[in-house]
C-alpha cells in the first residue's frame, strides 16, 4: 500500500550561498503508513523541525520529494494548498499561537479556513474538543483564561478539527506534569483509532516513545539513523548514547542486570514488562 | 554547621483575580526552610504553586501576608531588593527568553554591567562563569547558534557572574533533549557539590530530583512530603494520589513486592536498582 507521506532523498539546506549555509537534512527516505503512531526522536539539531516542517509543506525541499498519497506535494499549487489541511503541524509550546476571542473561535479557525459550512464547522469544533477534553464551558472563554494544560489541549484541538490524515505533534507533553502528559497522550491515543489516522511525535522522551508508539524512526545528523519497533529499536542503547539520545529507565536496569551476570531479555523497557519478565523467572518464589 | 538560606513562614500568596473574578490562593500558611548549601529539587502538578515559589525566593513576587527571609532579608523590605536579587538568581524554562545579547560573552556581563561592576572585574567574573559551565571556548560565539542545552549553560553562566549564593532554576530542562538535560544537571550538581551554592531545582522529571539531596512534593500549595529522595520516592501510593509518578525503578521496586517480595525502595538510579535486583532474582 502507498504510504500516506513519505519523502524520497530529501535534501535541505538553510542560509545556502553564505557563510551559515548549513545542510540540515541529507538525503531522507521516511514513510507514514495510514493509521499509524510513529514518534520521531532525535537530538537538537538532528533536523526533526526541518523534516517535520517538509511534511505539510512549509519548507521546500533544497532536492528530493515529498509524496503525499503517491504525489509529489509540490506538484501543484492546489495540491500544495490541499496537503496542508490534510497534514495538521502542531508546533513546540502551540498555546502560544492562540489569539481568538474565545477557545470555541479559537478551535473554528483552521476548518473555517477550509471552507466548511457553519453546521459542519461547529461539529469539528465540538468533536475537536471533546477528544481533547475540554468542557462546553471552557469553549466560550477566552483562551487566556485557560490553565497551561487546557490552553494546550485548546491549541491541539484547532488542528485535529481539520480532521488531517496525518498529525504531528513537536514535543506535545514538554511542560505539562507526568498526570496531564499521560492523559494527553491517552487522548491522543483515542483520536488516532477513532479516526484512523496518522500520528508522528517528536518527543525527547524514550518512556513516551516507548509507551506510545509502534514505530520510532531515530534521527540524526540530518539523516534516519534507525527505525523500526521500540524494542528493536531500544536493544541499540550505546549507538543511541552515541547519538546524544537515551534508552528507558527500565531498559537501563536490565542492561545493567545483564552485565551483572543475569540472563535476562534486555528488550523491556516499561514496568509492567519488567515486572512481569522478573516474576516469570522467579516463578512466584519471593524469597 | 549549616546556616538557613530561606526561611519561609506562614506564608500566604494569591494572585489577584480579574475584574470581578474572585482571587486565586496559592500558598495559605506555608513554612519551609531550606539550608544554604544543599540541592533541593521541588515537585507537583502543574499549578501546585511551584514556580510561585520560586518567584517568591528572590522577590518576583511578594507574600500577601506571612514572611520569605532569604539570606536573612525579608524580600517585604524594597531597600533590600537589590541585595536579595544579587544573591539568588533564577534561571527560567525557555533559553531564548532569558539571552539579550548577539555574543556569549556580553550576554553574560549584562547582570554585573547593570550592577556596576568594575570593567576589570567584569571581565574575571565573566571568564570564571563561562569555565564553570563548561563554555569557556564559546564565548565568542553567537548564542542563536547554539544547542538549548549550551543555551541553558550560558543562562546559568549570567547568573553565576553575578556571585549569587543560591540558583533556583524553574524546569530549566523542560526544553532540552537527553543531551542538553544531562549537561544542564551536570553543570547545577556541580555548582552545588564544588561550590557550595545553594540549589532550588523545580522539575516534573523524578529522575531528576533523585539526585538531589532533598526533595519536596507539593500539591496545592501544600508540602505533602519532604526528606531523601529514596524516603519520598518509595511512597508510590501517595505520590500517586496526588498525580504524580515515581521514578520508573521505585515502581518496578513497588510493583514487585506488592507480588510479595519485600525489596527495598530507595534503590532509584539504575544502578541501585539493578543491584537491589540482581540480589533477589540471581540463582
Amino acid at each position: 500500500m502507498t504510504p500516506i507521506l513519505e519523502t524520497k532523498n530529501l535534501h535541505h539546506v538553510y542560509s545556502d550561498g553564505t557563510p551559515f549555509r548549513h545542510e540540515a537534512l541529507k538525503g531522507v527516505d521516511f514513510a507514514v503508513q495510514r493509521g499509524e503512531f510513529l514518534a520521531l526522536i532525535g537530538h537538537t539539531g538532528s533536523g526533526k523541525s526541518t523534516l517535520v516542517q517538509h511534511l505539510n509543506a512549509l519548507l521546500k525541499p533544497t532536492d528530493g520529494q515529498v509524496l503525499f498519497d503517491g504525489k509529489d506535494i509540490w506538484s501543484d499549487k492546489a495540491f500544495t494548498r490541499a496537503v496542508r489541511f490534510r497534514v495538521g503541524l502542531v508546533f513546540q509550546y502551540p498555546e502560544y499561537q492562540l489569539f481568538e476571542e474565545t477557545v470555541f473561535a479559537d478551535i473554528a479557525f483552521g476548518p473555517k479556513n477550509m471552507g466548511l459550512d457553519r453546521d459542519e464547522i461547529d461539529a469539528r469544533v465540538r468533536r475537536a474538543a471533546e477528544f481533547v477534553g475540554l468542557s462546553e464551558k471552557a469553549l466560550r472563554k477566552s483562551p487566556f483564561d485557560l490553565s497551561g494544560g487546557n490552553r494546550r489541549r485548546a491549541a491541539i484541538a484547532g488542528v485535529i478539527a481539520m480532521e488531517p490524515d496525518v498529525l504531528i505533534l513537536d514535543e506535545p507533553t514538554a511542560g505539562l506534569d507526568p498526570y496531564g502528559s499521560e492523559q494527553l497522550l491517552e487522548n491522543l491515543r483515542r483520536w488516532q483509532a477513532a479516526q484512523n489516522s496518522a500520528v508522528v511525535m517528536v518527543t525527547h522522551s524514550m518512556e513516551e516513545a516507548a509507551a506510545c508508539a509502534s514505530r520510532l524512526v531515530v534521527m540524526a545528523d540530518g539523516a534516519v539513523k534507525m527505525q523500526g519497533e521500540p524494542k528493536a529499536v531500544f536493544a541499540h542503547a550505546a549507538e543511541l548514547e552515541r547519538l546524544g539520545l537515551d534508552v528507558p529507565q527500565i531498559t537501563k536496569v536490565f542492561l545493567r542486570l545483564r552485565e551483572l551476570g543475569m540472563d535476562v531479555d534486555t528488550s523491556v523497557f516499561t514496568v509492567e514488562q519488567a515486572k512481569a519478565a522478573l516474576l516469570k523467572r522467579g516463578e512466584g518464589a519471593p524469597c | 554547621m549549616s546556616n538557613t538560606a530561606f526561611t519561609i513562614q506562614n506564608l500566604r500568596f494569591s494572585y489577584p483575580g480579574a475584574e470581578d473574578m474572585p482571587d486565586t490562593p496559592v500558598f495559605d500558611g506555608l513554612n519551609l526552610t531550606i539550608e544554604e548549601g544543599s540541592f533541593v529539587a521541588v515537585v507537583g502538578h502543574n499549578g501546585c504553586g511551584k514556580s510561585t515559589l520560586a518567584k517568591l525566593l528572590n522577590a518576583v513576587l511578594l507574600p500577601c501576608g506571612g514572611s520569605v527571609i532569604a539570606y536573612g532579608m525579608d524580600t517585604k523590605d524594597e531597600k533590600l531588593l537589590l541585595a536579595i536579587r544579587k544573591r539568588v538568581g533564577m534561571v527560567f524554562q525557555n533559553p531564548d527568553n532569558q539571552i539579550v545579547s548577539n555574543v556569549v560573552e556580553e550576554d553574560v556581563a549584562f547582570a554585573p554591567e547593570n550592577l556596576g561592576v568594575e570593567p576589570a572585574e567584569i571581565r574575571k567574573r565573566v571568564d570564571d562563569a563561562l569555565r564553570r559551565v563548561g563554555m569557556y571556548e564559546y564565548r565568542n560565539h553567537a548564542p542563536h547558534l547554539l544547542s538549548g542545552g549550551q543555551k541553558q549553560r550560558i543562562a546559568i553562566a549570567g547568573v553565576l557572574a553575578m556571585q549569587p549564593k543560591c540558583i533556583v532554576l524553574d524546569e530549566p530542562t523542560a526544553m532540552l533533549d537527553p543531551q542538553g538535560r544531562k549537561e544542564v544537571l551536570e553543570t547545577i550538581e556541580r555548582l552545588c557539590r564544588e561550590s557550595g551554592m545553594t540549589v532550588v531545582l523545580i522539575t516534573h522529571h523524578m529522575d531528576e530530583a533523585i539526585r538531589a539531596d532533598r526533595v519536596i512534593v507539593m500539591t496545592s500549595g501544600k508540602v505533602i512530603a519532604d526528606g531523601k529522595p529514596g524516603e519520598v520516592f518509595s511512597r508510590v501510593e501517595l505520590l500517586r494520589e496526588n498525580r504524580l509518578t515515581a521514578p520508573d525503578t521505585a515502581q518496578l521496586l513497588y510493583e514487585l513486592n506488592r507480588e510479595g517480595y519485600s525489596l527495598a525502595l530507595d534503590a532509584l538510579s539504575p544502578e541501585a536498582c539493578a543491584q537491589t535486583l540482581a540480589k533477589a532474582f540471581k540463582v
